[in-house]
This record gives structure tokens, sequence and C-alpha cells, in this order.
């Protein structure tokens, strides 16, 4: 037996030797022999009618082989860009679901929007010649906020959406909420709003195709987290091309955090010229090209109300949401604000009706997705702020109030009036030890050293579930899912016991090479160095659904473990041929099958050895080969949640906010990698401390122009706005994932918007402030104070 | 980026000539600012004198009463410089707040002086100090040079080869870091002189400006309490998705103080 590394150990990560080394090999790396460039032409306009397209002046230019727009498309017969979920309103009617060409036609929605792929031999002659491209747009003035979207009299993006309304969903019992607000001793109201989000990846979106006439076959390397689902997406709805003559590769990607995660037009534009020109080609986007066309993520519009009795218990929530969708449907958009939204509102209370209400709306702006979190952070800040303006108007503590309303440990399984059942948490748990770990009994003290040098410090909770491990596919059906959302893993056994595993999930910095390595040492006992993660290539991964939604774990461990689990039950079947011995008296223990109560042993690399030189061996009964396959679809969601508590300090002078402190205790279900555990939470945290302090994508009304374009103006979290971070976890196992796993990619982005604005607010409440919208900028806090009218100009 | 020929000459009056004779022709020193808008394509000069090679450009003399940094000084030789910390110490604090490391090490007080930026740090320093711009024609003084927006005195062909500041009784500077750029969105440079006190101002307008009745107050008293009451008109202060003008006129009043404050510490 070699070098298991196994479960809860935490070596370093596998990955990082060839991405710190400079070793990497991402899509901007590959060339092809012949490669062109590619460039696309973008709609400088919010809204406008494409009346023509000269290329005379563009196909002219040194070097250009072509150009492509939207007529070209249409007169090839190609598809729209499909939206991977159909959701309903509350009277079962579909939502409205314009075409997306891929190119645009007619029209263009978005600056970004693209009218033109332009091919030359380099990247400086496609620029050059984009230039010289002449495009006719009759400007149409543009509509960039939901609520001027669905006001009379808006811009129309679609002839046939009337009101920009794609969909008005509802979720929950409406009766039952509005009986109980009728019996509520209190009922807490807030207006809110969830600011827009650019996720910025650290390398920008990229491709190649290639088409290989003598085999008919197109290959798309690209950056995406599931290129299974684009070669499907692409291949069988957009462009036609049988799956096998399709390969899409998706390398080293270096960070997605959902951007990545769709499937999109400049990868079908890319794939179908590369044909029409016979010359592979490359695209890589400019980080300005990424900031207006990258899918945005959150942007919405919220109305919350909580009925409570006297006590403080939650008798019924009501949320009304308007949520943007940009100028088009992305592929999972509809559902983010919908069906991962609304079953959430629950929490980890046990408010027993709940009624959620969503206008899915279209606006001149960069189509919006799924970003980190997708649809939870947006219901778990609903939520937890609603909770701390309840506590505060009804005089209650913040924590007593989230007590007497949290599930307790014994209260799981719980069903939710809001459709998802919780299998298991100890959201009590993780509370106090939360608080214990923030130190919460000495704020006082802490909050008094910071009076004496003129600050106010706060502090904020967050006691938050989401759902994640997306997802159970008859359930996902049933919500408008047009997929499947399991997954699939095939482990390898080489004859000499080194194994490589195919999975269907891809990594780009989540470190599922040592996670997933760490699964099959510990399952096989096998050296950690001998096992290889594959991923990323419909040639070479059967199948897969890809990463997102915090999935790669819950869904593709549980493939992996499966698929673990056949390899040792046909290694017992060889083993008790070779040891003469009955199959059911066959264990397999740390590498070794033995027969049970004897010292007669074989071990796992002798196994492997025997399955591909089959002279001893049941050849009458077992096929030779060691390599097995499992697909798994979860049976339900899994619930990761936590106790989040930040602590701030605000200087009244500037209505700069300052992170002091950041405790976070999570239940994650089994921790596989406890290092790699606290990267996701940190990572998610600083993104969730991004959105609540410094992120925002501002839109100008009327022209449309992104005024946050880019990192000038577009503030990213940086290592100096963090403290030193406390994470924890506190695990209940997930009842019924194989490995007890829940997932832990999101919880971090999930929890903390919430806990920081909380504790923004605690730290203002003296005066009167009872709310403040992300992002809490210098200036949005100095005019909370003016409006407070304080006399905070000078000592 | 377009194509473009690129120059190194060896005396300042040879590249003077470059840039006047080519039409669409640039001065690259540290290529901080000028680089990214090549790569933008936002801009696309012809020809690139680089003014790397030209000896004499580089480095801090001490005159006395004034101090000369020449213009290819990268921003992070002006922050560690032992001179500069001893005599002006306000001036090397701003220095250290520039950019980050990178930008520091390549940029220089003549690429950013030239380039008048409306949020840049230098400007502040000079017009706060009052010092001396030095050319390959003539000397400016600081009041004459900045223009506002990107504009200052440079005639075409007209290179800055050092800045001369007199070396001031106390010098402070206080900077409101914009959030995602985080050049200023208000920084105030305050300077006390035997004959008075000057208070500069950058990032919250079109270009660096000085507040007179902050002079006044503080040539009386150099002290944080004799700002604290001044305030800014917000005419002609910026308004934009970062901070609104009345905003940033108090921060003025408040990194005013600031600024005293770091004088005097
Ligand atoms: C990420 C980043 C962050 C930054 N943050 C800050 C900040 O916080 N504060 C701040 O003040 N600045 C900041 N800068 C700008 C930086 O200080 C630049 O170095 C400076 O603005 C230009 O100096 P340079 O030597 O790089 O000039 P270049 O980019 O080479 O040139 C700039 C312009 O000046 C002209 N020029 C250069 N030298 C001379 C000369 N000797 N005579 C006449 N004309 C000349 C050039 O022709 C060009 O038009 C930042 C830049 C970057 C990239």
């Amino acid at each position: 037996m070699g070098n298991v590394i196994g479960i809860g150990a935490s070596p370093k990560r596998k990955e990082d030797q060839r991405f710190l080394t400079g070793r990497g090999n991402y899509v901007s790396d590959i060339k092809r022999p012949g490669m062109a460039a590619g460039v696309f032409v973008r709609s400088p306009h919010g809204h406008a009618k494409l009346r023509g397209i000269d290329k005379s002046a563009a196909l002219a230019a040194p070097g250009v082989i072509a150009v492509l727009t939207g007529d070209d498309v249409a007169d090839d017969g190609l598809g729209s860009l499909p939206c991977g979920w159909g959701i309903t309103d509350a009277k079962g009617v579909p939502m409205k679901e314009p075409p997306f060409p891929m190119l645009a036609q007619d029209k263009v929605r978005f600056v970004g929007d693209m009218v033109a792929f332009v091919i030359a031999e380099t990247s400086d002659q496609a620029n050059a010649a984009a230039e010289l491209l002449t495009v006719d747009y009759e400007v149409l003035p543009s509509v960039v906020g939901v609520l001027e979207a669905v006001r009379p009299g808006a811009p129309q993006l679609f002839d046939d959406v009337p009101n920009n309304i794609c969909c008005d969903w509802e979720l929950g019992d409406k009766a039952a909420v509005e009986t109980a607000f009728r019996k509520a001793a209190h009922v807490a109201k807030l207006s809110l709003v969830n600011n827009r989000l650019i996720g910025n990846p650290m390398e920008p979106r990229a491709a190649i195709a290639e088409y290989e006439p003598g085999t008919d076959r197109f290959t798309l390397w690209t950056t995406s987290q599931f290129p299974h689902v684009v070669r499907f997406l692409m291949g069988a709805l957009v462009l036609n091309i049988p799956q096998h003559k399709l390969r899409v590769v998706a390398p080293d990607v270096g960070g997605g955090f959902g951007v990545k995660q769709f499937h999109y037009g400049e990868e079908a534009v890319i794939t179908w010229a590369a044909k029409r020109v016979m010359r592979p080609i490359k695209w890589v986007a400019s980080r300005s090209e990424g900031y207006v066309s990258d899918r945005h993520g959150r942007d919405h519009v919220t109305e919350a109300e909580l009925a409570l009795d006297e006590t403080g218990k939650f008798l019924a929530f009501r949320v009304k949401t308007l949520a943007n969708m940009g100028g088009y449907l992305s592929t999972f958009g509809p559902n983010i604000p919908t069906n991962l939204y609304g079953p959430l509102l629950g929490g980890v209370y046990t408010t027993p009706a709940i009624y959620c209400n969503v206008k899915v709306v279209f606006t001149n702006t960069v189509p919006v997705d799924a970003y980190r979190g997708a649809g939870r952070p947006e219901a778990t800040f609903v939520l937890e702020r609603i909770v701390d303006v309840a506590a505060s108007e009804m005089g209650l503590d913040r924590v007593e109030i989230r007590r007497r309303n949290m599930i307790p440990k014994e209260g799981y399984p719980y069903q939710t009036p809001v459709l998802v059942q919780y299998d298991s948490g100890d959201p009590v748990g993780c509370l106090d030890g939360a608080l214990v770990a923030a130190d919460v009994k000495n704020f006082g003290i802490r909050k008094s050293e910071s009076a004496r040098k003129g600050k106010f410090r706060g502090l904020g909770y967050s006691t938050y579930v989401e759902a994640c491990g997306l997802a159970p596919s008859r359930f996902a059906g049933r919500l408008g899912a047009r997929g499947g959302l399991y997954e699939s893993a095939t482990v390898r056994v080489h004859p000499t016991g080194q194994v490589t595993v195919m999975i269907g999930t891809h990594n780009h910095g989540q470190g599922h090479e040592t996670t997933f390595a760490q699964i099959v040492s510990e399952k096989l006992g096998v050296s950690f160095e001998n096992v290889d993660i594959v991923f990323g290539d419909t040639d070479r991964v059967q199948f897969g659904m890809g990463t997102y939604g915090s999935r790669s774990l819950v869904v593709g461990g549980a493939a992996l473990s499966k698929a673990t689990d056949k390899v040792v039950a046909k290694g017992k079947k060889i083993a008790a041929h070779l040891l003469e011995a009955a199959e059911v008296d066959i264990q397999f223990e740390a590498g070794k099958f033995s027969v049970a109560g004897t010292d007669r042993t074989k071990t796992f690399e002798e196994i492997a050895g025997a399955a591909y030189v089959p002279h001893n061996y049941p050849l009458e009964v077992l096929e030779p080969g060691l390599e097995e396959q499992a697909y798994y679809d979860p049976v339900n969601f899994t619930y990761p949640g936590g106790c989040h508590i930040a602590e701030v300090e605000v200087d009244p002078e500037t209505g700069t906010v300052t992170l002091v402190n950041y405790t976070a205790v999570d239940d994650v279900g089994t921790v596989i990698n406890p290092m790699i555990v606290e990267g996701q939470l940190h990572g998610g945290i600083v993104q969730g401390v991004g959105q609540a302090l410094f992120e925002n994508a501002v839109y100008d009304e009327g022209s449309g122009q992104l005024l946050s374009g880019s990192l000038m103006d577009y503030c990213m979290p940086r290592a100096d706005h963090m403290p030193m971070m406390k994470v924890a976890t506190h695990s209940t196992l997930c009842t019924h994932t194989p490995m007890g796993v829940k997932g832990c990619g999101e919880v971090g982005t999930i929890g903390s918007p919430a806990a920081v604005i909380n504790a923004v607010v605690d730290a203002l409440s003296h005066l009167g402030v009872t709310h403040v919208d992300m992002p809490a900028t210098p200036n949005r806090i100095w005019r909370l104070l003016q409006n407070a009218s304080l006399p905070v100009a000078a000592e | 980026m377009k194509p473009f020929a690129y120059h190194q000459p060896n005396q300042v009056p040879d590249a003077a000539k470059l840039l006047t004779s080519i039409e669409d022709s640039k001065l690259v020193a540290g290529g901080m600012t000028l680089i990214p808008t090549l790569k933008q394509r936002l801009a696309s000069p012809v020809a690139l004198v680089d003014l790397s090679k030209l000896p004499n450009l580089k480095g801090i003399t001490d005159d006395g009463a004034t101090i000369s940094i020449g213009a290819m000084t990268p921003h992070a030789v002006v922050a560690a410089s032992k001179l500069v910390q001893a005599k002006i110490p306000g001036l090397a604090a701003l220095a250290s707040m520039i950019g980050d490391p990178a930008v520091r090490s390549r940029g220089t007080i003549g690429g950013s002086v030239a380039n008048n930026d409306p949020a840049a740090d230098y400007p502040a320093g000079v017009l706060g100090l009052g010092a001396t711009i030095v050319t390959s024609a003539r000397e400016i003084a600081a009041d004459k040079f900045f223009l506002g927006l990107f504009e200052t005195a440079l005639e075409p062909g007209e290179i800055i080869t050092a800045i001369r500041f007199p070396v001031p009784l106390k010098a402070g500077y206080a900077k409101f870091k914009a959030p995602a750029s985080r050049y200023a969105l208000v920084g105030v440079f305050a300077a006390k002189f035997a004959d008075g006190v000057r208070v500069a101002v950058t990032g919250a307008g079109s270009g660096v400006f000085r507040v007179p009745p902050m002079e006044a107050a503080l040539s009386q008293h150099f002290d944080p309490s004799a700002v604290a009451a001044i305030k800014i008109d917000t005419d002609g202060l910026t308004s934009d998705i970062h901070a609104e003008a009345d905003y940033r006129a108090h921060l003025v009043t408040v990194m005013a103080k600031r600024a005293v404050d770091a004088a005097l510490s």
C-alpha cells in the first residue's frame, strides 16, 4: 500500500504545481496550425435598429479573410441561442422567450450585443478592419432599470413582450400568507435593491474553433465550466452539428464564478465561421469586452414584508421582486431569480407561510444569469435583513429573534412551505459556535474603543441556508429545467494499479484534482500520486453537466464514489477467484482484498494486473478489465448553511466602512479537504463582501451605456479590504449523498452580504438608520449621515 | 495596439526635434498611462520617442533651498529617497500613495505632471509646493502650468526635464482613494512656507486647484482646526458614479484637515 491521502487530509493541491510554475494550458495558450484571428464588432448603443452593415471597407482591409453578420447567420438557417429553463407564470403560461440570435438581426439590445465577426490573419488586422465596418444604427431610447422597464410607455425591447415582462412568476400559498398577515401583531417592511454584479474571473473568455474536412469534425476549445452542455446546446440546437462530430474542450480555465457556465454566442459564431473559412480561428476577449459581454449577476428590486406574532415568531413572509434579465434570456437566466430564489425564502426558520412573486424583466443591459450563489445570496439578503428590521422595530435582540424561529436540530428533515425539504442541519449549533468564535460578548468593549477614536462600530449576523448540489433531475424538470442535472464518473484502473478518473464536472480553481484524488485514494487504498483526474474534454470524458451550483463534489463526487464502489465489487469477484474463496468472504480494506478470518490477501495492484492479464480469471462469468462508470442523479438538493458574523467600523467623517472582523461557522457536511474548504469559504466571503461594500455595475438610463465598464470604475474587493477571517465548520451530515457531503463553493458568497450590511446598519442604528443599500460606499454612507443631520464634519 | 515607429534619442534636443518633426509622435516615459491607451487603441501615434536614454533626467538633487527631481525619476525612488523624506516628507508620502508597486517602479514624475490627470497625485504636490517645471525650453511656475483636464502649458515638442521644489517649513498630503482606481477621489496637499501657506486640491474637479480661504486661515494658524469649518463650493466639482459633488466638497475639508495634521506630525 502506498501513500494514501484520504478524506479529511489537507494535501497541497496537485494542480497548483502547474499553475504556479506557469505551465497551465489555457485556451489562449493554444496554437493551431494556420490559425487566424477573430474579433467581434459589438453594439456601442444600448438599443437600436440595425438598418444595415456595409462590409466593403472592412473586407478590403489588409489580411481580412471574412466578415460575418446576422444576415449570414440567417442565410445559413442557424438556430437561436437556447435557454435551458422554461418557467411558467401562475396560470401556467410559459415565459416569453424571444429569439437570441448569435449575431444581432434587425435590432441590438445592449451595449456589447454582437453585430459582426471579423476574421483576419492577425488580431491587429482584425481589429483594424473591425474599425472600418460601417454599421447603420437607428438609435432608440434604452431602458436599463427594472422599475423603469415595467412602467407604461417604457421602451419595448421586443414587439411581443408587453411591458418587457418575460414572466410573472409566483410561488407559495398567497391566501395563507394573507390570512397570517391579518393576524399579525407586527409587520416589518423593507424595500431593497440587490446590486448588479460583474463576475471578473481572472482569465477573460476565449475560444478557438477548428474544422477538419477529412473527418467532418469540429473542435471548439472554450473557457467553459461545462463543455458537454456546450456541445449539446450548440451542436444540437444552434449549429445542427451531430454530437459525434463535435468535440468541445475546456482546458485549464482561470476562474468562472458562473460567468463561464453559459453557452455564449461567441462559441457558436466561431465554430460556424471555422468551417466557412476552413481555418482554425482564435478569439480572446479583452477585459473591457468581458465587461459588456460576460453575463452579469443579481440586479433585483424587492419589497418584503414579514408578519410576526407578539413574541417575535414569524407567521408569514411575502416578497415581491423585479428581476433584471438583461436584453435576452441567457442559458440559466430565468431560473436564477425564481427557482433558486423563492424556495430559499424560508431560511433556517419555521415560517409557516411564504409567498413570493417575481417579475422577470427584459432591459437594455447585458443578459443576467448565475453568478456565484445565484439566487440564494439574493434570498438570504432579503430574509436576513428583514429579520434585523423586525427585531429592531419590536425591540428584540437580533440573536434572540433568530433563535426563537430557528428549526431545531431535531426538527430535520424539515419541509418548508416553498417546495424544498431540508434533510439535515443545526442552525442553533452554528449560531452558538459563531457567537463564541466572534467574541460577541466583548463587542461592547470594542465598540467603546472605536467610539473613543470617533468611529462607529457595528456587528451583523446572517444565519442562512442554501440549496445546492444541482440538482435532482425530476424535481428540476418540474420546475422547468430542459435538461438533466446528474453527473457521471469513470474510474479506469490501469493494469499496474494506477487510476485515471474521467469526470463530467470541470475544475477551474476549485481543487477537484486534489479532492477527487483523495476520495479515490481513500476508497481504493491507492497512492494519492497514482490518481489523475481528467475533465473538460468531450472526447475523453463520457458525459457531464459541468461545474456550478456547488455541485461538483455533491453530485460528481457521488458518481465517483459509486464508480469506485463498482471497482471494489468487481475486484472482490476477481479476488474470490484467485484466492479460491466465496465472494461473500472477501473483504476489501486499505488496498487489500483478503479472505475474512485468514491471512490470504491480494493487493489492489495484483487484482488490477489479473484483470488485464486474465490467464487465471473467471472469464466465463466476468469480463476482463477494471474500469467502471457511474451516473448519479441526486435525490434532493443539499442544504449547507451556517452563521456569519461581521464586525465593521464606520468613519463618520468620510463614510468609509472598514470590515474589522469576520467569523463564519458553516455546515458543509463531510469535509474532504479542510484546506480547500477553508479556501472556498475565504474566496466566497470576499466576493460577498465585494457585493456588500464595493461592487456595482451601473448603467446610464436612456443611453444604456455601462458606466462601470472597467476595473478603474468597478471596484473589486482586494486583499487589504479584508481582516483575517475566522472560518470553521460545524457539520451535520447530509443524509442522502454517499459521503454526507453538502458542498461549500458558494456558502461564503451567500452568507456574507447580509452579515456585512447588518453590521453597517447596526453601527449607524443610533442615528435612526434602518437600511443601507449595497454597495455601502463612502458616498452612500455619508449621504445617510447627512440625512440623519448629524454634525459629522468636524470636532 | 497599432504599429508605430520607435526612437530612443540620446540628447534632449534630439528628442525635441523628433517630436516636432514627426507629426503625431509622442513621448514615452514610464508608459504607465500611455501604453494602456495604445493597447485600447484610444491613441495611435505614428512614432514613440522614448526618454529613457536621455542623460540627467533621472535622480534627485539637493540645491539647498530647493530639491530638483529629474523628470524620469520613478515614483518609488521619490518615495524611498532619504533626501525627500528629510526635506519634504509630505512629497515622499505622496509618491508612496500612487498606484501599486509596479506602477510606482515604472511611472515617472515627468509623465505624471505632463499628463495632468485630474485625479493624479503629483499635480497637488507640485501646485501645493509652488514648484517650478523645468523644460527643454524654459521654466514654468506651477501656478501657470496646470490648465485643467489633461491640459498643461507645455508647447508641442517641449519636454519636462525636472521639477524643482522649494523646501517648505512643513508639508503634508492626505488622499482619499477612489474605491476602484485608487487614484485620488480627493487629495489635498498643504505646505507652510515662511511667507504663507499653499493648499492644492486634486481629484475633486477637472484639474488641480488652490483654495485661497484655506490658505488664508492656515497662514494665520497652521492647525487642522483652522480649516475644519471652511466649506468648498460645489461649483465646478465633479459628480460621477463614485462620488457626488457635495460629497467631494465635504472631503476637501476633511482631507485638508488631515493634510495639515500629517504636516504637523
Ligand atoms: C494601475 C495604475 C494605477 C495608477 N494609480 C495612480 C495614482 O494613484 N495616482 C497617480 O497620480 N497616478 C496613478 N497612475 C498613473 C501613474 O502615476 C503614471 O505613471 C503617470 O500618470 C504617467 O507617468 P509615466 O512615466 O508612466 O508616463 P507615460 O505613460 O510614459 O506618459 C504619459 C504622458 O506624458 C507624456 N510625457 C511623459 N514624460 C514626459 C516629459 N518628460 N515631458 C513631457 N511629456 C511627457 C507622454 O507623452 C504621455 O502623453 C496609475 C497608473 C496605473 C497604470
